[in-house]
């Protein structure tokens, strides 16, 4: 059998079982028109709220007493906020590569999880826009971040990667929610058409009149492809330019090239964590596990192999040149990150980073769904030790011991961190619950049947 | 209370593109296709060209760069020259990233709104959708619409060449408004 039916015959198991056109309309259009919520989302929604409100209690005495609430000490100036911050948008990464590059690559198996990919890159930007938001002191003046005209003659130095983080940032969440909403259309369309009352004008109202017409699919298919080959760059350009925020400085152990490409792969491995987290979740609680199958878990955690080696190689790749470059700050930076009184944060990170996915190397695992679970969530947690020992061990000891500090988070860190959970599960379960959380119009494009040349004999 | 045209249903995508290619091929210019999802070669079989939204995606995307660049040369050669760090006034090399950005922001203004104009949406209503059966098009249903407006529009000629070509559910459709 040649390498190429054999990649055919896998194609077709993405969707097993006598599924058609209507089923799948019937299947994904069915939860979010579901009369009853199931139990279990209550059960979460109740606890992403009670989180919800932990974030605005702790983000609300935040700018009533400033951040002296927070652990930040001299030297360490940059604590939880800025760790926040990179893991959340490394997090949205995953949902752009699923939506943007895997469609320029014509990967039909995205069809199942871009749509909750995508929308998981939505929350986790907002959620990640919030850290520099309040982490500017005196938040109500935050819009100078903004080349706006302004009596003072004052403007944003453009020369900065802070400022080009703000854009960076800025411009992905606004691509991205273009993006999300415009694959939602037809969806919306078929959700209008099956809806009554007072649903029917809702999504009615935000289909915006779509007919599904061809003289419609045909610009609507250009400006998605579009979008997905402008998306590419920027998802490589955001991560690169976050990593430029510490690469151009001249602290030691920040001061490297291999920052931007190694800041992709990073987020991308987090992000494919979260997607997994996610999927096995709503897979489990909606019976989806003939729309999102293993077949589809199996990939994701090849990407997280593949990626997951590529951030081993970028931690290895680091000692060997702090080593070669014979600068005794960067060799100390380094050798302090195994073996300073933060070892224990840098062998988290070597063990979920490094170690955990070399399972998937083996079928077995990356199909035992329990196990990737638990992988995708040690991922996360992995990546978060990643930018602790990027942000905390490296400022704790710099050029002077005089200098060197021990930082130690408050109960203030923990909160607003907890508290972003809340603001993404929320919106994340209401997103569950209203919209469909796979493409239909997309779904139906991995059956068969909608080859225009189906059933025809081949020459 | 205007005549609109005639739609006429189709089993599934091979039919539909088939039904395309008889109409085009019959001369008609105002008629449509109507399909849950994209499907592939249909604009060849409904003799479409291509889509001009690549034009207006590439004039959005080439303003948003020039304003990207011109704004930071003009904020800091012209407007407040300020030495920080003692960077140069014009470091053009460090305005890459914000040009950039503000060329993929502006194309993705392009691509979405354009997208909108061409298709002349958002349109809330339309005739189509008075019809009760049409509205399975946005799930399993497979349509093809031709309007009055066509110069080789005539009613029962339209509705016999459809049943010819394999449609079924036949209706002729009134603009209510």
């Amino acid at each position: 059998m040649s390498i190429k039916s054999k990649a055919l015959i896998r194609a077709e198991k993405l969707l097993p079982g006598n599924q058609d056109f209507t089923s799948i309309t019937d299947d994904i259009a069915g939860v979010p028109e579901q009369k009853k919520t199931p139990i279990q989302w209550w059960l979460l929604f109740g606890l992403s709220l009670s989180l919800l409100s932990i974030f605005v209690g702790s983000v609300g005495f935040l700018i009533w007493e400033g951040t002296g609430i927070w652990g930040i000490n001299n030297p360490v100036f940059w604590g939880w906020a800025i760790i926040n911050f990179v893991w959340w948008v490394g997090i949205g990464h995953a949902g752009t590569l699923i939506s943007a590059i895997l469609h320029l690559f014509r990967q039909n198996w995205r069809n199942a999880i871009n749509r909750f990919a995508e929308t998981m890159t939505l929350f986790a930007v907002i959620c990640a826009l919030v850290f520099p938001g309040i982490h500017v002191g005196r938040i109500w003046v935050a819009y100078w971040f903004l080349p706006l005209p302004n009596q003072m003659g004052m403007w944003p130095n453009m020369r900065s990667p802070l400022i080009w983080d703000f854009f960076a940032v800025f411009t992905y969440f606004t691509v991205s929610l273009l993006f999300w909403y415009t694959g939602l259309i037809p969806d919306l369309a078929t959700l209008r058409d099956r809806a009554k009352g007072l649903k029917k004008k809702v999504y009615g109202f935000f289909a915006l009149g779509w007919r599904g017409g061809n003289r419609q699919w045909q610009h609507y298919e250009l400006a998605y492809l579009v979008l997905a080959g402008i998306s590419t760059p920027l998802v490589l350009s955001v991560h690169s330019v976050v990593s430029s925020d510490f690469a151009t400085s001249v602290i030691p152990g920040w001061h490297t090239t291999i920052f931007p490409p190694y800041f992709v792969a990073g987020a991308i491995y987090s992000g494919f964590g979260m997607v997994m987290t996610l999927s096995i979740i709503a897979r489990k609680v909606y019976n989806l596990g003939h729309i999102i199958t293993v077949e589809h878990l199996d990939k994701m955690a090849q990407i997280m192999l593949l990626t997951g080696c590529m951030v081993g190689y970028a931690y290895s790749m680091e000692f060997f040149v702090a080593w070669y470059s014979g600068n005794p700050y960067e060799s100390f930076a380094f050798v302090n990150r195994a073996l300073g009184p933060y070892w224990w944060g840098y062998w988290a990170m070597i063990f979920c980073n490094v170690v955990v996915p070399q399972f998937f190397w083996f079928e077995k695992y990356r199909r035992h769904i329990p196990f990737l679970f638990i992988t995708s969530i040690l991922v996360n947690i992995g990546m978060w030790f990643e930018r602790f020992v990027i942000v905390v061990i490296t400022l704790h000891r710099d050029f002077m011991p005089g200098a060197w500090a021990m930082y130690n988070p408050t109960m203030w860190d923990v909160a607003i961190y907890l508290g972003t959970f809340g603001l993404f599960f929320t919106g994340f379960l209401l997103f569950l619950r209203f919209l469909p959380m796979v493409s239909i119009a997309e779904a139906k494009l991995v059956l068969p049947e909608s080859d225009p040349h189906h059933g025809e004999s081949h020459e | 209370m205007s005549k609109y045209g005639v739609i006429a249903k189709f089993d599934n995508p091979q039919s539909l593109v088939h039904a395309a290619e008889k109409v085009r091929d019959e001369g008609f210019t105002k008629f449509d296709c109507h399909s849950p999802f994209p499907i592939h070669g249909m604009d060849d079989a409904m003799g479409l060209k291509r889509s001009k939204l690549g034009y207006v995606i590439g004039a959005m995307g080439l303003t948003g760069a020039l304003f990207g660049f011109g704004l930071q040369t003009w904020i800091h050669s012209i407007e407040y020259p300020m030495n920080i760090s003692g960077k140069p006034y014009f470091a053009y090399p460090a305005y890459a990233i914000i040009t950039f950005e503000l060329m993929v922001l502006f194309s993705a203004f392009g691509a979405v709104f354009g997208m909108m104009f061409f298709n002349r949406i958002p349109r809330f209503h339309h005739p189509v959708f008075y019809s009760e059966k049409f509205s399975d098009v946005s799930s399993d249903a497979f349509y093809v619409s031709i309007e009055i407006d066509d110069p080789k529009y005539d009613e029962s000629g339209v509705i016999d060449f459809l049943k010819n070509i394999g449609g079924t559910e036949i209706e002729v459709l009134t603009d209510e408004n």
